[in-house]
């Protein structure tokens, strides 16, 4: 199962990387939301995460890391994810920007000759 | 000693008053530069009886002890004579130059230059460490380039400061690091330590490379072969700096620098090597070639790099009164030399230009300034009873008597007495050419005698000549015998080698060279001219012309296209090749630790069996999704759905590996991810276009793939650690200390809410960046036209309207609960921001902005305010910033609220989030609207 | 009253005044009654004097020796979030505030009312930066540097009209690139968290100690990881081709502002590298590209058609020097580092508004072509020709004594020779670069005539005047800042004390104790 999640990993980030390397900004955004994904897995992974343990306390037991997931990870995971979303929306505005700018949405606002 | 220290810094003063004049004052600048060169010269007379009785004389303040630099001043006999030099000729030359320049010319940014310059050199010979001597050479160089650049119109004088600048700026680096160098031989830059510390440098494994870098120095700045080209193309300076600079001072910095370190480097093989070859191949081609210029101070600088030559010769020669002859010639060289800048000066002011096969026959139009200008000739071409004479005679003299191996021992006497031959035969000629020769060509103005005052000076200078040749041992004995001692020794009270000042030693050897060198220069003058006739020549061959110029200009035109060539190769400003060099580095960075070899750690056993069948299924559709984004990039449209439909998977992921919060924000920043992708792909193509089918994707490919398995083996490598974390605190802290039994949320709004201030500070930023940007973007004509058309579905409106109550209900719900179940701020916010988003889609901006307003910025400042509230308000109890607390308040329905502090926060990350993704989400909807 | 207040919160101060700056402004900015807009310059730049009066005072505690630790939330390091205070970050946080005073005082001058939200966004970028200098936190770390991204992406995209279109360009080349390296950043902490199971970083640097061989390969992974991203923001080969056009296009007091953002970068290689990971780590990596960056900015800056892209390759070679400084990682070398850093931030921002001055003097054309120039070159040339000799570390300037420190301390190592020859000749070539720049802009003659003197504010010759004193006085006062770069240098080499600091401080026992009550309340129940 920790299996699928790496690959799950791996491939998101090869797909993420290979779409950032594209050309177009739109494609770029794809990437780097993609990426987004493989990293916060990454990010979420080094946690070791398991089945039924939801880091949520019950007042009368003392919960330790025996039976609860570790909260931290997750807890850098939520900001990741909300800064990733925030900084991809700006990119998409540069973007719709720049193409209306330069009149293509080429990475180096320019038509490739 | 605190005139030493007026003495160094009334030429910066001077110049910082004269640069606060205006262009026009001519006089005033003059007037008070003349002040502070005649003052200077005062000073340095007023400190001749302690020098000469053997004193030296210090001043110093600590300034950046780290580097072993010190403001620190030394005047010895050396130090001494040469700030006489330059406060001396200085004096001359302002005074020379309030009448040589003209009106038109803005005097006071000479004469601030001039000052500059002054303080500049009195620094260098001043200086007691090292460090500060090579601070004052590099602004010797850096003032001289703003004098040859006075003229700055035109192109040779830009171009000949440039040179300048650039040939004697690199030999100050080198001789920056040769200092050091010393420095870190003898543990110290002061003067005293080094030159007393001769023996250990020379028996350093450094001392070459230390020797080599000095050397460099000095003879990029006293014009020595092959770095003398700089110094004729200097001479677009006005002629006053050339006869203080460029042949007075500055270029005398090289060999002072000689004498000055003499102690400490020389009497070696190396130094006598090395200095001498230098010196007498400067001194041949410098005499030679003066022969053939046609230009007045190109022959005066070509006559003054071989005078450089001569004096470097004898130093290498390494020994005593050899040192003893440079010293000397140093002084006379000065003088004579001095004069005849001028003297050509006042010859180029009078008759208009320079060039010798025009200007002829002048001692009928200025007899006086003739005169003048044939004795210092006869003192540069070492006609007896001359100061040249004298040291020319020693100096032959030491060519003969030193005892050098093999080739050297004939080769001296011979080189000197050539040299000789040649310079009497240029000297002829500055005479003959300019004075004789018949009558001037066509001469733009008519010649005549130049103002009293600026021919003075030349008089005085000549005098001086003429002085020094008749009685030596009176007029410079005394100041020769001091610098001498200082060169020789570093100091004072150190016996001197048996040498007389006369003018007459019998009939001997030297006698006999300087005999032939001088009726061999007359007879190859006057043959010249009878069989080549010099005027003819238009252009001399090679670098005899040029004088290694062309090289110079030709390796900078090359270094400058190479520049742009190696630049314009690494930034192709194309961001594709500077990702993949970031991913290459990346992957490069990732695998290095383990090229060791050897497995990293060992790894979990892989089982598949407690993956239950449907997680499988999930995941490989998650897979086969992501696959299908990347192969169907091209159509925007289906490649948003696709990632959706991952970003749901992982979603999925999240809810299964126990991430309940996780997952509610995954879902919900999708939805609007999606959202804002579809609402921008209105204003972008639909689909990619088809690349160039080239190898890059290829490329790109493999940087992938490499990507992909170095993350997973990552990943693989952490998930079969032992977990080792600081975590169980938050479990067990949270409900005792946070208050709530979410622990994800309490680790968000407390024990990292600091993290999460500067969440929203980010989300903040971004919605702000959005609307500055968005806000008045006019939709190009070019571009589709956005669709608003009003056909929007009744039962949508409808629906939005009643979902729009409850979601707000909901939110709140989630606000309020987060800090123990699953919710909290940022996913409360969303919530309620997709509502509203609804509401827009069903309605139309116009409806919505009309009820809900359509400027949601104040909300993220309210919010960030509020979030940040928090946190200042427990400063107000005395705990650090952001610190909680909490209560039981009892809600009807909702049940025990933890109206914690942190909730307050809390409140603000909602503020901001609602604001933040509205104004985000309305400033691209709002492009839809176009320019309406 | 202000000494307790530094004394008890003053790590946390030099964040949260711009943070409510930054809101307050945001509000007003965005208000409807424009009696409330005027407000927004005069709010600006009180709360900047105040971050400068602020960081004075830290950095006069913090010359004092000892480190300051600071517990967000009053929770115990490392679970809770901390701050630290030492010489090197108090010098950052000088150093910031005093280049935002001088490039807001010059936006002021009217670049400021050229597009929305300047001064707030201006403000959160200094929080960013405050921030990333004070955390001793990596998670926190990388928010930080979220937080000044996004807020200098905004910042570069400030401006109307002129070179709109180079700005959003550079800013796509920019946003990705920089996005890219965020994500590489989530990876490298999610590795270390993965493997030491924390992210302080004083207890990092303790568990560092404890790894088995194997995870310690994991770790230098990381660490190298790490590397890479802060050699995005410091502008190192081969990752600094982003840099020329950005900071080309950016506006002039962005450009000076920006002038501090790859020492950032630079200050995060620092830190890791001396308080957790060790120099070792990076060498020989970081040497020898530092002195290719350095050699290629060189180049770069003898290329330049353009006065604005000459002063973007200063700013390259002067991170190319500092990085050469902290990849050496001698004591020696980092004082000397340290001392340079001063004078290259100032100079850069100096340049940055030099250049902008200059190309209005010409009508707008920043081309190195003759071209004619308003109201004479005197003044601007007397600017440029100090500010040249600054920037190109040659004497009697700072930049030379930096230079000479770093030769001095770098010679007995084993890069010694490079070093000096790098250095040296990168100096000549900046040296020959400027010279020719110099000699084009103010000495070549040209036809046609002057454009009219624009009618600049007062704010442009303050704001530049003021740096210029603060250039001049580097160099008359460098023995003190010498003794002052050394001590901090010392200070990063010998960790334990900023260890001992953030991992001994305890919470505070404030005068009403929150927890104590709880604890009852706790107890009641």
């Amino acid at each position: 199962m920790l299996l699928l999640l790496t690959l799950g990993i791996g491939t998101l980030t090869a797909c993420g990387v290979w779409l950032l390397l594209r050309a177009r900004s739109f494609d770029a955004i794809l990437g780097l939301t993609l990426l987004s994904y493989a990293v916060n897995l990454f990010l979420f992974a080094s946690g070791r995460p398991r089945v039924d343990a939801e880091p949520i306390l019950d007042p009368g037991s003392v919960a330790t890391l025996a039976q609860i997931t570790d909260p931290l990870p997750q807890a850098l995971v939520l900001t990741a994810i909300v800064i990733a979303f925030a900084m991809t929306a700006l990119l998409l505005a540069i973007a719709l920007r720049a193409r209306a700018a330069t009149g293509s949405d080429h990475v180096d606002g320019k038509e490739p000759r | 000693m605190i005139a030493l220290l007026l003495l160094a810094a009334l030429p910066w003063i001077g110049a910082v008053v004269v640069a606060c004049l205006p262009p026009a004052a001519r006089r005033r600048s003059a007037w008070i530069a003349g002040a502070v060169a005649v003052a200077t010269t005062a000073l340095v007379l007023a400190a001749a009886p302690a020098v000469f009785g053997g004193e030296v004389l210090r001043f110093g303040v600590p300034w950046l002890p780290a580097l072993g630099l010190d403001f620190g001043l030394r005047l010895d006999g050396l130090a001494w004579l040469f700030a006489l030099l330059i406060t001396g000729i200085g004096a001359l030359v302002v005074l020379y130059a309030a009448w040589y320049l003209d009106p038109a010319d803005p005097a006071p940014r000479f004469f601030t230059f001039l000052l500059l310059f002054m303080g500049a050199m009195l620094g260098v010979v001043l200086a007691d460490n090292l460090i500060l001597l090579v601070l004052f050479w590099e602004l010797t160089s850096l003032s001289s380039f703003l004098l040859i650049g006075y003229w700055h119109g035109r192109s040779d004088a830009r171009e000949g400061a440039r040179m300048a600048l650039t040939i004697t700026g690199a030999g100050g680096l080198c001789l920056l690091a040769g200092a050091l160098l010393i420095g870190h031989i003898t543990g110290s830059t002061k003067l005293d330590v080094v030159l007393a510390a001769g023996d250990l440098i020379r028996a350093h494994p450094l001392y070459e490379t230390a020797l080599l870098l000095v050397l460099l120095g000095a003879f990029t700045k006293s014009a020595q072969f092959p770095f003398h080209f700089w110094l004729p193309h200097a001479m677009a300076a006005p002629t006053p700096v050339s006869a203080y600079l460029h042949s007075a001072t500055m270029v005398k910095a090289g060999v002072f620098l000689l004498a000055r370190l003499y102690p400490a480097l020389g009497g070696s093989e190396p130094w006598f090597w090395v200095v001498s070859l230098v010196g007498l191949t400067t001194l041949l081609v410098g005499a030679y070639t003066a022969i053939f210029q046609h230009d007045l101070k190109g022959l005066l600088a070509y006559s003054t790099i071989s005078h450089l030559g001569l004096i470097t010769l004898l130093f290498g020669l390494d020994e005593p009164l050899a040192v003893v002859a440079g010293v000397f010639h140093i002084i006379n060289h000065a003088t004579f030399k001095a004069g005849l800048f001028m003297s050509a000066g006042i010859i180029d002011h009078e008759c208009g230009t320079r060039d010798m096969r025009r200007i002829n026959g002048l001692l009928k139009y200025m007899p006086f300034t003739a005169t003048l200008g044939m004795t210092a000739a006869a003192a540069m071409a070492g006609v007896p009873l001359l100061n040249g004479f004298l040291s020319k005679e020693m100096f032959f003299a030491e060519t003969v008597a030193k005892q050098a191996s093999g080739v050297m021992t004939w080769l001296l006497p011979a080189g000197a007495t050539l040299a000789g031959t040649f310079s009497v035969a240029y000297s002829v000629r500055f005479v003959h050419d300019v004075f004789f020769n018949g009558e001037p060509v066509n001469l733009p103005k008519k010649p005549h005698e130049a103002p009293f005052f600026m021919v003075l000076p030349v008089a005085l200078l000549a005098v001086l000549c003429l002085a020094v040749g008749l009685a030596p041992a009176q007029t410079a004995g005394p100041i020769l015998a001091v610098a001498a001692q200082a060169a020789l020794h570093g100091g004072p009270g150190q016996p001197l080698p048996e040498y007389t000042l006369a003018v007459w030693h019998g009939v001997n050897l030297p006698l006999l060279m300087s005999a032939v060198a001088t009726t061999g220069g007359v007879l190859l003058y006057f043959g010249l001219q009878r069989f080549i006739n010099l005027h003819r020549i238009v252009r001399l061959p090679g670098w005899v012309h040029s004088g290694g110029r062309d090289i110079f200009m030709a390796l900078q035109a090359g270094g400058l296209g190479a520049a742009r060539g190696l630049t314009g190769a690494l930034e192709t400003g194309s961001l594709q090749r500077y990702l993949s060099l970031l991913v290459a580095v990346a992957v490069a960075a990732g695998t290095w630790p383990f090229l060791g070899g050897g497995p990293a750690a060992p790894l979990a056993p892989v089982r598949l069996d407690e993956a239950g069948f449907g997680v499988v299924v999930v995941a490989l559709i998650g897979i086969a999704a992501t696959l299908g984004t990347v192969l169907s990039y091209r159509h925007r449209l289906l490649a948003v759905v696709l990632m959706g439909a991952v970003g749901l998977v992982v979603c999925l992921t999240f809810v299964w590996f126990s991430a309940p919060d996780l997952a509610l924000t995954q879902l919900l920043v999708e939805v609007v991810t999606v959202v804002l992708l579809m609402l921008a792909l209105r204003w972008l193509p639909p689909d990619s276009p088809t690349e160039p089918a080239r190898w890059q994707p290829w490329l790109h490919a493999a940087l992938a793939v490499a990507a992909g398995l170095g993350v997973a083996a990552l990943a693989w490598f952490v998930l079969s650690r032992p977990t080792a974390s600081i975590s169980d605190y938050f479990l067990a802290q949270s409900l005792p200390l946070g208050g709530g039994s979410n622990a994800v949320n309490v680790i968000i709004v407390d024990f990292r809410g600091f993290d999460t201030l500067g969440e929203i500070a980010v989300f903040g930023i971004a919605a702000l960046v959005m609307h500055a940007l968005l806000a008045d973007f006019e939709a190009p004509r070019s571009l589709p036209p956005g669709d608003d058309s009003d056909r929007r579905p009744l039962m949508l409106q409808l629906a939005s309207r009643m979902v729009l109550p409850f979601a707000l209900l909901i939110s709140i719900y989630l606000l309020l609960r987060g800090h123990n179940q699953p919710g909290g701020g940022f996913i409360a916010g969303l919530v309620l921001a997709i509502a509203l988003l609804l509401v827009q889609v069903a309605h139309g901006q116009a409806w919505t902005a009309a009820r809900t307003g359509s400027d949601y910025r104040g909300w993220v400042g309210w919010g960030l305010l509020i979030a940040a509230g928090t946190g200042v308000a427990s400063g107000l109890f005395g705990s650090p910033f952001l610190t909680s607390t909490y209560d039981y308040p009892w809600l009807p329905g909702v049940g025990g609220v933890p109206l914690a502090s942190a909730a307050a926060f809390d409140l603000g990350v909602y503020l901001v989030v609602v604001g933040g993704t509205m104004a985000m989400l309305l400033s691209i909807a709002h492009l839809s609207r176009g320019s309406r | 009253m202000t000494a307790g207040l530094l004394a008890t919160h003053g790590p946390v101060l030099p964040v949260v005044l711009p943070l409510l700056a930054g809101a307050a402004l945001v509000l007003l900015e965005s208000a409807r009654w424009p009696a409330l807009r005027r407000w927004v310059p005069r709010v600006s730049l009180a709360a900047t004097l105040l971050l400068l009066l602020l960081a004075v005072q830290l950095a006069a505690r913090a010359a004092g020796g000892d480190v300051q630790p600071y517990l967000l939330g009053n929770w115990p390091a490392p679970y809770g979030i901390a701050l630290a205070l030492d010489r090197l970050g108090a010098l950052m946080l000088l150093l910031t505030a005093l280049v935002a005073c001088a490039a807001l005082v010059y936006a002021l001058g009217g670049d400021a009312a050229r597009g929305l939200h300047f001064h707030a966004l201006f403000q959160f970028q200094l929080m960013g930066l405050n921030g990333a200098f004070l955390t001793a936190d990596l998670f926190n770390l990388f928010v930080f540097f979220e937080v000044l991204l996004a807020a200098s992406y905004g910042l570069l995209l400030h401006g109307r009209g002129a070179g709109q279109r180079e700005r959003l360009r550079a800013s796509v080349h920019y946003v990705i690139f920089n996005l890219a390296g965020s994500s590489l950043f989530l990876i490298a902490l999610g590795l270390i968290y993965g493997v030491a199971g924390t992210l302080n970083m004083a207890d990092l640097a303790v568990k560092m100690a404890a790894l088995p061989a194997a995870d310690s390969r994991l770790m230098q992974a990381a660490a190298l990881l790490l590397l890479t991203v802060f050699a995005v923001k410091a502008a190192l080969l081969p990752l600094y081709f982003w840099l020329p056009d950005t900071y080309a296009a950016a506006s002039a007091p962005v450009g000076a502002l920006f002038a501090i953002m790859t020492k950032v970068g630079v200050y995060a290689v620092l830190r890791v590298t001396t308080l957790i990971f060790g120099h070792e780590v990076a060498t020989p990596f970081l040497p020898v590209l530092a002195l290719a960056t350095l050699a290629l900015a060189a180049v770069g800056a003898l290329a330049a058609t353009h006065l604005r892209g000459l002063v973007a390759y200063l700013v390259v070679a002067s991170a190319g020097t500092l990085l050469l400084a902290a990849g050496l990682g001698t004591e020696g070398t980092l004082a000397a580092g340290l001392f340079y850093l001063v004078n290259s931030t100032l100079v850069a921002a100096l340049w940055f508004l030099l250049a902008d001055r200059i190309a209005a003097a010409r009508g707008g054309s920043d081309l190195l072509q003759s071209r004619p120039l308003a109201g004479g070159w005197a003044p601007l040339g007397a600017v440029f020709f100090i500010a040249a000799v600054a920037v190109a570390g040659v004497p009697p300037l700072a930049g030379f004594m930096g230079k000479a420190l770093l030769l001095q301390a770098a010679g007995p190592t084993p890069f010694g020779p490079w070093v000096v020859a790098g250095v040296l000749a990168a100096s000549l070539a900046v040296m020959v670069a400027l010279a020719r720049a110099g000699s084009i802009l103010f000495w070549e003659p040209s036809r046609g005539p002057a454009p009219t003197a624009s009618s600049g504010t007062a704010a442009h010759p303050l704001a530049i005047s003021g740096l210029l004193v603060a250039v001049l006085c580097a160099a008359a006062a460098a023995g003190p800042l010498a003794t002052y770069t050394g001590a901090a240098a010392r200070q990063l080499q010998q960790r334990d004390g900023y260890i001992a600091a953030v991992l001994g401080a305890r919470p505070a026992a404030p005068a009403w104790d929150l927890r104590q009550e709880m604890r009852e309340r706790q107890g009641a129940k």
